[in-house]
């Protein structure tokens, strides 16, 4: 209960979000275009207040008290394993960290199997990256506790996309009008694809800037405006999203060579300079750095690519919370 | 085999006959000795019967061939446990088909004539319907050596397939055209570029959305044009085994035109479905080739319709749980459809899109022809294979009733109009729904 008095007292929670008010009408946390404009804003919301927090003093919450999380990684993670892991405890949860690729299925045992039995051990919450898009969803139709997609192949990566649009927030205020351009391999990229959903649904006005190889079938049906040139595509932008050039990915020939890819599509002052002058710079890391952004602007005034990790932490504290107030408020009333 | 099946003279007299091979559409009956066709038509009625001869009423319902299935997926030899010969077989007779014609993707491939009459005998102790091999173009389905064509012939194979494999290297697919053309041997190619066809549904905006590799419609239509010019130059009969996009149409309409010995076939599920029905990662719904767009899927009924495609195949490929309860991109193309074939593609009748005569014709007399079969016909003189259908009659497939060993049905729950009641093969009754036997 120390947390519901902090929270009470903390002027910035009670002004912003009353704390049980119940924010997901889903069990679990699947992909941007699952939710609504208004759960977006929720959430960014009260991770906004959990920034606050975790500045604060007393960053130990006790709101997940008694409750499991397991974080299942069926692909090497670094910053978003151990961000959901810092998340859960922060809260009060117990936190376990399995790193399947080592495990079980190394022994044969499928997505499925695995999953069947976690679930009967009963956590509260699952974080599942995989490396095939729908997995976590197949995942999730077989399990009863919440399931949150922590990456999903080349389908969705909606954490991510919730701490870009927080960072970019706490930058621009508002996200509506904003000029966005997403760059590089966005045809491999999940964080892309979770990106152009929620800013759109947010208002923004979303470009993407690739070589045709590295650009899906369609993709201007996602409601974006294409360049391929970041001369074009970058001009008048307020955000410059950075996308890693994904060579683990890459079964065919996507782009020549590594060189080219940088001369023509790499992010450096010069090309920065095609934005607006106080555009922000953004990376999903990690960052192949010289390839498709430059370490001078990677490390430069415009970016916040750290404090995207920073936001990292409170936006998956948020998720967590609004999950279980699923279930917690039934226990309230 | 049922008890009281033996076949004997019987008469299946007041039915509305349905036989596109000879024209006859309207009401009669059939008569059927030792396993042949003695008479069929308006004069095949009850008061002609003569003492010793079963008569069979079948007032409201219609009577068909029985359908020849050009593509059919079994496990036996190697993977019986998603379907033996036997399970197919009655998956076959519940869905009206008589003939089946087997993939040579079996363990081992089905690249010698050892085995082409390995499945000849096993099917004869073991299927309830007629079962005919397609035998491989290359040896092990590699597509580096041409299988020995002539034997595989004489042994019974009835045409040569690389099944799920195009045959890529343009100069063998050559040569086999035009040592096949010798032995008159009919080769049916799976039209797909391989190296455009790493995907696991249609390139579009579907697959972008769900962030799955896509196969380009292209993929399929290159292939075809290559064996079209390659035809073109050897003269062979050629075939493809299923096209799934309007532009192939086109490809084919012109191979046609200049008289080209080409024919081809469409799957049921490509007549039936799109992409869209794969939802969220549904992967019953994966095939190959994949479900393409609602435009592509009316061009292709469009298509049956004008004769064009030639026939229609339920390209029944039974896929245990375990490669199917995957991940999307991890799980194993393939869809069960004999039973159901008949059913699904008699909605495109019902909802006033295709005459039934056509959609009869291109699932029983056309396969025969382009098989060189004598079944597919109802006919004085033909093999007694036929089914009795009740055209109005709806279900809904349930999983549990199938009877393929393997569930990988993209209409389970699904209710179809129009139902097999009883199916005949050489004259026995190797299927009966409800009371008839």
């Amino acid at each position: 209960m120390q947390t519901l008095i902090l929270a009470l007292t903390h002027p910035v929670l009670m002004t912003i979000v009353p704390h049980r008010r119940q924010i997901l009408s889903s069990q679990h946390f699947l992909a941007i275009d699952d939710v609504s404009h208004t759960e977006i804003n929720a959430l960014l919301d009260l991770a906004q207040s959990y920034v606050m927090e975790g500045s604060a003093q007393h960053r130990q919450s006790q709101l997940l008290e008694g409750q499991t999380q397991v974080n299942l990684f069926f692909e090497a993670s670094t910053r978003t394993q151990s961000s959901f892991e810092i998340a859960g405890k922060r809260l009060g949860a117990d936190v376990m960290s399995m790193a399947v690729s080592t495990s079980a299925i190394s022994k044969g045992e499928t997505v499925l199997d695995t999953a069947m039995t976690i679930n009967a051990m009963h956590p509260n919450f699952l974080v599942v990256r995989h490396p095939s898009s729908g997995a976590v969803e197949l995942l999730a139709q077989k399990v009863s506790c919440a399931v949150i997609n922590a990456g999903d192949g080349q389908h969705e990566h909606p954490t991510q996309a919730l701490l870009d649009a927080l960072t970019i927030r706490r930058h621009k205020i508002v996200i509506e009008g904003l000029k966005i351009a997403i760059c590089g391999d966005v045809l491999h990229s999940r964080v892309a694809r979770s990106n152009i959903h929620l800013l759109n649904k947010l208002g923004a006005r979303v470009r993407v800037v690739a070589p045709s190889t590295l650009l899906p079938t369609a993709i201007a049906n996602f409601g974006v405006e294409v360049f391929h040139t970041m001369h074009e595509g970058l001009r008048d932008a307020d955000v410059v999203m950075m996308l890693r050039l994904q060579l683990e990915r890459m079964s065919g020939a996507f782009v020549p060579s590594q060189r080219e890819y940088y001369n023509f599509y790499g992010l450096n002052d010069e090309k920065l300079k095609f934005a607006k002058p106080d555009a922000l710079v953004m990376h999903p890391g990690p960052m192949n750095r010289g390839i498709e952004i430059d370490s001078n602007v990677a490390d430069g005034a415009q970016s916040v690519i750290r404090e995207q990790v920073e936001m990292g932490v409170a936006v998956r504290m948020a998720v967590l919370d609004a999950l279980s107030r699923n279930w917690r408020t039934g226990e309230a009333s | 085999m049922s008890p009281g099946a033996t076949p004997h003279r019987r008469a299946y007299v007041n039915a509305t006959i349905i036989d596109p091979f000879s024209g006859l559409s309207g009401p009669g009956g059939i008569l059927v000795d030792d396993g042949w066709i003695l008479a069929v038509g308006p004069k095949v009625t009850k008061e002609q019967q003569g003492v010793g001869t079963t008569v069979l009423d079948c007032v409201g319902l219609t009577i068909i061939p029985g359908l020849v299935d050009m593509r059919v997926f079994t496990g036996e030899p190697g993977t019986e446990y998603r379907e033996t010969l036997a399970t197919a077989s009655e998956a076959a007779a519940a869905g009206g088909v008589t003939t089946m014609i087997v993939m040579p993707n079996t363990q081992p491939i089905i690249d010698d004539a050892a085995i082409v009459d390995y499945i000849l005998r096993r099917a004869r102790d073991t299927a309830m319907v007629r079962v005919a091999p397609m035998a491989a173009i290359t040896k092990g389905l590699a597509g580096e050596m041409m299988s020995e064509i002539g034997g595989l012939k004489e042994a019974g194979a009835v045409a040569v397939t690389d099944a799920t494999h195009s045959v890529a290297n343009a100069n063998l697919f050559r040569r086999a055209l035009t040592y096949a053309k010798d032995f008159d041997m009919l080769v049916v190619q799976h039209v797909e570029e391989p190296s455009l066809s790493r995907g696991v549904m249609n390139s579009s905006e579907s697959a972008s959305r769900l962030g799955l590799a896509g196969i380009p419609f292209m993929s399929e239509v290159i292939m075809l044009e290559r064996d079209i010019r390659l035809v073109e130059l050897t003269g062979a009969r050629y075939h493809a085994s299923q096209i799934s996009c309007a532009e192939s149409l086109s490809v084919i309409r012109a191979a046609k035109a200049k008289g080209l010995p080409v024919t081809c076939g469409v799957s049921v599920h490509h007549l039936t479905l799109n992409e869209n029905d794969i939802g969220a990662y549904r992967t019953f719904f994966k095939i190959s080739p994949p479900l393409r767009n609602e435009g592509d899927r009316r061009a292709l009924v469009a298509g049956v319709i004008d004769g064009s495609i030639d026939v229609i195949v339920s390209s029944h490929d039974p896929q245990s749980a375990d490669t199917k309860r995957l991940p999307f991109a991890e799980a194993a193309f393939g869809a069960i459809g004999l039973e159901t074939m008949l059913s699904a593609a008699l909605g495109l009748f019902h909802n006033g899109t295709m005459p039934l005569s056509r959609l009869i014709e291109a699932m029983s007399a056309k396969p025969a022809e382009i098989l060189g079969l004598e079944s597919g016909r109802l006919a004085p003189g033909a093999p007694a294979d036929f089914a009795v259908v009740d055209l109005n009659q709806s279900w809904t497939v349930q999983e549990a009733k199938l009877h393929s060993r393997s569930k990988n049905s993209p209409l389970e729950n699904c209710t179809l109009e129009g139902r097999v009641v009883e199916t005949v093969v050489a004259g026995r009754t190797v299927y009966a729904y409800g009371r008839r036997s």
